[in-house]
């Protein structure tokens, strides 16, 4: 096969590996990793994959519309993917990891969606990681043009439970003026593996983009989603349900950028955490000056399933402007004897009832994504994981 | 070597001239002044002015060497903090040696503030530091009396540490030890100043102690430890700083304050703080309680450049409760950066957290917490509150709270929220004929009315008052 990879991204690759080499490993001093598990970090041996497993399920299309496998698109939709491809910078304690994604990429997903063009059916990738010690990097890039409508759903899986695999993904959701944009991950790999995702929504004028993460895979995983609402009116839902069973662990990371007045930004995560399970929620608000009547919610919520889990919450707000409604909620609970007890007392049974109350706690999160398929395969995930505890 | 004579030289050259200074206004009482600049010197002199016992004198060495090791913590904290010139600062100055400036220097302001509040006259010279005594013994001669009668220690913490060694040593610096952080580290080497309480078991002390009544001692110190023990089943309030501005030179503040209630006792510490704009205020403060004990932290934080306190509680026996109620009001120039730490260490402990903060102007106001539940514990309860109120468009208002919880027999919930003073609110307001200005110092005062009320009576008067003179020429 002829490779045709345009210069200006073999030089972006260049530029990023010795961007990663520069760069120092994170420490548990940085503030983006407080509580954070620097072991996880040690990725030695491991080395990038040769060939990636990805299959796609695309819908009918509306003319115009661009979709088609990343590595295809750097080639045939160069000028494209350059305006819009990891164009802002990593924030959140990852940047020597996106680094390392952006000097490998070589598979994903690029969608481009025309002004006024609306995409029915969800755009479906699986990412099947195969392979011991090999380090997947899929990158999914997704433009809405003016008004128009997308939903792109990612599934990440293992193909065995003894691999140990690591995957770096990052996703870059540049919602236009006026346009719908809907995101979401599944992960699912293998409990050997571990998964970096990093998230990059830049909302336009109008745009309402939502981003939805479902962990229930993985030894580790590290999310890190920011959202930046560049024009007035743009409005971002940042939502995530993680459920951690046995001696797994989640990093998740979130920064909620109002640059423009008169945005509006709602984030929940839920966490539910059975066994020795450990979870750390960091999230922050930041209103620029001038972002004026701004609406920012930012709510972060851990269901102790059990007396040995551990969950860590840093809800952050940082507000620089006038007229401001935020505000941000943070709780850690059990469920309490009394719900154990009404359900009980109409026949189920305690175990069953304490299943049909995290179940109930996490589609919470679930129903706003607002996509009856995505909505859909989600809920399936959470039901296999539930089943396996 | 010839570093340490250099500083020397320096230090003898700075003695030298303040000396000349305090002669002008003060000829009889002008003995010591720990020169500029800190080293191992200075250090030793302190030790020598205060004829400090050799386990003191030992434990300011070895914080000093601490001190000099940790980083400034600007990883988490503002930037501003490299503003502080440690070499620049005068680490100890025997009372009356305190630079005296007359009444024209004091800027307008403050005597404008002392007016409105009407702050007595003589207490007036002394905040402003005209004068360096006020002599209050007679205001407080009759509740000392009393307090000795019933067996409390209440005397400033030199007097602590040589005449009540069997008391003041056991918890001395084991609350917050000295590589808390930073800056318990600088106070533990250079501390002097502040008060050592010790309350008999089973008394409770009907009025609040006040630092006040013993003002004209070195309880305003730039670096004052104070060490409050509560035996079993006392109680205590405890009151320091006052509501007037406090006009300062001095440009560090850096206090440590341990609190430990023993079991069943409960201490309340008030601080109302108004140093002046050019302070950094750089407090350590923690509370042990053991077994159904309470420790109460009342804040208020209203002056200063940039302040920095967490008053935290360890609740080390079972039943054991902290709280923190803090307030704090930025205005232009000013970050307020508070919060509270709440470490559970046994069953069944609760804690609760309300802040309320109020931004003026470019005023910057943080709230950083710590809720910390650990391992195989039941029963731990925690509930933070943080409201933020900003009033003018460039103000700034941040939160960072930082929740650990493990196991699933806890409840904590942490919540905050920002809002303005609504047009709606002040309209409602101005339409019954009430001015703007006065409408939004109403909204204020609403705000925090509800925390306003837990400090004492006195106290709760002239903070009202003292928010509504910030709040002046901050509409229109």
């Amino acid at each position: 096969m002829t490779t045709t990879t345009p210069v200006w991204f073999e030089e972006s690759q260049q530029r990023a590996l010795a961007e990663y080499d520069a760069l120092a490993m994170p420490s548990r001093k940085d503030e983006t990793w407080r509580f954070g598990n620097m072991k996880q970090l040690n990725f030695e041996g491991y080395t990038p994959e040769v060939s990636s497993d990805l299959s796609y399920n695309i819908p009918e299309l509306p003319e115009g519309v661009i979709c088609m496998p990343f590595e295809e698109a750097v080639e045939q939709h160069g000028e494209l993917v350059q305006q819009y491809f990891m164009r802002r910078e990593a924030r959140l304690g990852s940047a020597k990891f996106t680094a390392f994604h952006k000097a490998n990429v070589k598979s994903g997903l690029f969608v481009y969606v025309p002004d006024n063009v609306k995409v029915e059916q969800p755009i479906e990738v699986s990412h099947v990681i195969s392979g011991a010690k090999q380090i997947a990097f899929p990158h999914t890039l997704i433009v809405t043009g003016k008004n128009a409508e997308v939903s792109v759903l990612d599934r990440f899986a293992s193909a065995n439970e003894v691999d140990a695999g690591l995957c770096i993904a990052v996703n870059d959701l540049i919602a236009g003026d006026g346009s719908k944009l809907s995101y979401c991950a599944i992960q699912e790999l293998n409990l050997q593996s571990r998964m970096i995702q990093v998230n990059a929504t830049e909302v336009g004028r109008d745009a309402h983009a939502s981003a939805f993460t479902l962990n229930t895979g993985a030894q580790w995983a590290r999310n890190e989603a920011i959202s930046l609402m560049t024009g007035e009116g743009a409005h971002s839902d940042m939502l995530a349900c993680s459920i951690p069973s046995g001696t797994q662990q989640y990093d998740q990371r979130t920064y909620q950028h109002h640059a423009a007045p008169h945005t509006n930004s709602d984030l929940l995560y839920k966490n539910t955490l059975y066994g020795t399970s450990r979870t750390v929620f960091s999230g922050l608000i930041l209103v620029d000056e001038g972002a004026h009547y701004t609406d920012a919610y930012q709510t972060c919520r851990n269901l102790m399933m059990e007396d040995t889990a551990e969950s860590n919450s840093m809800p952050g707000l940082e507000i620089n402007a006038d007229q401001v409604k935020c505000s941000h909620g943070s709780t850690s609970a059990s469920i309490s004897d009394e719900e154990i007890f009404y359900l009980r007392a109409r026949g189920i049974a305690p175990h069953q009832a304490r299943r049909l109350i995290a179940n109930g706690f996490s589609i919470e999160a679930v129903e706003r994504i607002g996509n009856d398929r995505i909505e859909e395969l989600v809920v399936e995930a959470i039901d296999r994981k539930f089943a396996s505890i | 070597m010839s570093a340490e004579a250099t500083i020397d030289q320096e230090t003898q050259a700075a003695i030298d001239v303040d000396r000349a200074k305090g002669d002008f206004h003060f000829p009889e009482n002008h003995k010591y002044d720990a020169g500029v600049g800190l080293s191992t010197d200075t250090i030793n002199y302190i030790s020598d002015v205060k004829d400090d016992p050799d386990w003191v004198r030992e434990f300011r060495l070895k914080a000093y060497d601490t001190f000099l090791s940790k980083p400034m913590p600007t990883n988490w904290a503002t930037e501003d903090l490299n503003n502080i010139h440690f070499d620049e600062i005068r680490y100890y100055l025997a009372d009356s040696q305190k630079p005296m400036r007359n009444w024209e220097d004091v800027p307008d302001e403050v005597l404008e503030t002392f007016e409105r509040l009407g702050v007595p006259e003589q207490e007036r010279a002394f905040l402003a530091g005209v004068e360096a005594q006020y002599d209050s013994e007679t205001a407080y001669s009759s509740v000392k009396e009393e307090l000795e009668k019933d067996g409390v220690i209440f005397v400033n913490s030199t007097e602590g540490l040589k005449e009540h060694e069997e008391i003041f040593r056991p918890w001395f610096g084991k609350v917050i030890p000295t590589g808390d952080n930073k800056f318990s580290a600088l106070n533990s080497a250079v501390f002097s100043g502040g008060s050592f309480i010790y309350i008999p078991k089973g008394l409770k002390v009907k009025h609040p102690l006040q630092a006040y009544f013993r003002i004209n001692s070195e309880n305003f110190g730039q670096f004052e430890r104070t060490l409050i023990i509560a035996d079993e089943g006392a109680e205590v309030m405890y009151m320091e700083g006052c509501t007037a501005p406090k006009f300062e030179t001095a440009t560090l503040h850096s206090a440590v304050v341990e609190l430990v209630a023993m079991k069943g006792a409960k201490i309340q510490y008030v601080t109302v703080q108004n140093w002046s704009s050019n302070v950094f205020n750089l407090v350590t403060k923690r509370g042990l309680a053991h077994e159904d004990a309470e420790v109460r932290w009342i804040d208020c934080n209203i002056g200063s450049r940039l302040t920095m306190k967490y008053p935290g509680v360890v609740m080390k026996g079972e039943r054991a409760r902290g709280e923190v109620i803090s307030i704090a009001l930025a205005n232009s120039g000013q970050h307020q950066d508070t919060g509270a730490k709440m470490i559970h260490a046994a069953n069944n402990t609760s804690s609760n957290v309300v802040s309320k903060s109020i931004s003026v102007g470019e005023g910057r106001a943080t709230y950083r917490g710590q809720v910390h539940i650990p391992k195989h514990l039941k029963g731990c309860k925690n509930n933070t509150e943080c409201d933020a109120l900003m009033i003018n468009a460039n103000s700034k208002t941040d939160t960072y709270p930082a929740i650990t919880v493990r196991g699933n027999q806890h409840v904590t919930q942490h919540e905050a929220s920002v809002s303005q003073v609504s047009q709606e609110m002040l309209f409602y307001m101005q339409q019954r004929g009430i001015s703007e200005a006065a409408a939004m110092s109403l909204a204020v005062n609403g705000f925090i009315n509800d925390l306003v009320s837990e400090f004492p009576m006195e106290y709760s008067v002239e903070l009202k008052r003292l928010i509504e003179l910030e709040m002046e020429g901050s509409v229109g």
